[in-house]
């Protein structure tokens, strides 16, 4: 089936104001530069935004941010970007703040078609107030939503027309978890290759899961934390 | 003045560990074939104390298992960092995976030992380490699942504050990152084992006495027999 698209404008439409949308990437690793310049691009506004982390400043959702297109915004992590907290302290954007490993599964539950879960983290805690709890096996366990996204925006290294994507590094992260969270999962690759060129063994995300590919173009890769050691040395 | 200043610093300094004192006391808890979560700050250090002639993997929650060191200069991949969104290498058998699995590994108790800082901990096990009411709130990351999910928790942190106040408390002050889950502790004066009735004295740092421990801690601290010093 192809759902090969030519450029991040068309695979982009029917994205509007007032909508929620989940963004792959953890940090700056994997992000979907290209839908991302393309949001900013479309000037819509109102967004609810599941993502890992807020990007920074220039970079990333920080362009969002920037441009007040960001209503709210569900991450685990939001250090590293200065708008963000002064927006978030001036009480112009509203934040939702979930565990790492709850927000990946809550994506993951979506993917899968499970309501919800029961996860441990965050029992006892300020974020588990009001929410249901239950007891399994003498543990506490907390009652968290799958999410509901009307778009997903994924990056991954090599894809091909049906779909099929494959991740490099740890830029596989939330990108694989997001695939078929949402109605819509619009792919960006570094890399479009023909079809039957992805061995099916190699394949990470089937293209059952991607509604939108294209060949994305212009990635800056950036680096947050470049931490490089001497040749010489001989630490573990 | 100023003699006697830089004097009682350097006895303050030979009277309990450095950041990297701490790492190492940390480090001799790794056994063979352990699978270990490292947090940020004196729990990345750990690595570089591990014995060399044991099997160790380094897991961080991004998505790579068999985590290896910085990079060489001019190495350096976009595509593989660890959590501190640092750049980083994969050893000889590591793997990369998505979020999700990466949490089965901690959710599901695969891996063995989780290491990780704290701004308080209370006698009952509860650790408060993700955000302080009024200041910049950053978020929990992946703490509150590292912490509700591990069976095996060693906080490394320092005793006091800078204002010499206990972060070892009866009842900690700041918003819980879990309940009940911390078991054991390194900081610059002792290694602490949280039992029942509260922080069990397991080792003194060299140089440091029983009673400036007992000082330092708010929370109940157990003290039976000798106390050993900590071996570096």
């Amino acid at each position: 089936m192809n759902k090969k698209v030519k450029n991040a404008a068309i695979a982009l439409e029917g994205v509007n104001h007032k909508m929620t949308l989940m963004l792959g990437g953890f940090g700056l690793c994997g992000i979907p530069e290209n839908a991302i310049s393309e949001l900013v691009n479309k000037e819509i506004g109102g967004l609810t935004c599941i993502s890992n982390n807020a990007g920074v400043d220039d970079f990333g959702l920080g362009l969002l941010l920037k441009k007040r297109q960001i209503k709210k915004m569900i991450a685990s992590y939001v250090g590293e970007n200065n708008e963000f907290e002064r927006q978030m302290l001036s009480g112009e954007l509203e934040v939702d703040l979930i565990p790492q490993g709850t927000l990946a599964e809550l994506c993951r539950a979506a993917q899968s078609g499970f309501p919800a879960i029961f996860t441990p983290a965050g029992y006892g805690t300020e974020i588990a107030k009001g929410k249901e709890v239950r007891e399994f096996d003498e543990k506490m366990y907390v009652l968290e939503h799958a999410f509901k996204a009307d778009f997903a925006f994924v990056k991954a290294w090599k894809g091909d027309s049906a779909g099929n994507l494959i991740f490099k590094g740890t830029a596989k992260n939330f990108n694989f978890n997001m695939c078929g969270a949402a109605k819509i999962t619009v792919a960006e690759v570094e890399e479009l290759v023909p079809l039957g060129e992805l061995h099916p063994n190699e394949i990470h995300v089937p293209g059952i899961f991607v509604q939108r590919i294209f060949q994305g173009n212009n990635y800056e890769k950036r680096i947050e934390h470049r931490k490089t050691r001497k040749k010489n040395s001989n630490v573990r | 003045m100023k003699k006697e200043l830089n004097i009682a610093r350097q006895e303050k300094r030979i009277a309990m560990l450095d950041k990297t004192s701490i790492a190492k006391r940390i480090a001799q808890e790794i056994k063979n074939g352990f699978y270990v979560n490292l947090g940020i700050g004196i729990p990345t250090l750990v690595a570089n104390y591990v014995r060399k002639d044991i099997e160790v993997e380094f897991q961080s929650e991004n998505g790579v298992l068999g985590m290896g060191p910085f990079p060489f200069e001019g190495e350096e991949d976009a595509d593989i960092i660890n959590a501190g969104k640092q750049t980083i290498t994969a050893l000889p058998g590591a793997s990369f995976f998505d979020s999700a699995l990466s949490f089965s590994m901690i959710r599901g108790k695969h891996v063995d030992l989780t290491i990780l800082g704290a701004m308080e901990v209370a006698e009952n096990g509860d650790i408060a380490n993700w955000k302080i009411p009024g200041k910049m709130v950053k978020g929990m990351g992946g703490a509150m699942d590292l912490v509700a999910s591990a069976e095996n928790i060693i906080v490394a942190m320092m005793h006091t504050n800078k204002a010499g106040e206990s972060k070892l408390l009866k009842k900690c002050s700041l918003p819980l990152t879990g309940v009940g889950c911390v078991k054991k502790i390194v900081t610059n004066l002792a290694f602490l084992e949280i039992v029942e009735k509260g922080f069990k004295l397991l080792e003194r740092a060299p140089g440091v006495s029983v009673e400036s421990i007992r000082k330092a801690t708010e929370g109940n601290l157990i003290i039976t027999g000798e106390i050993p010093e900590m071996k570096i």
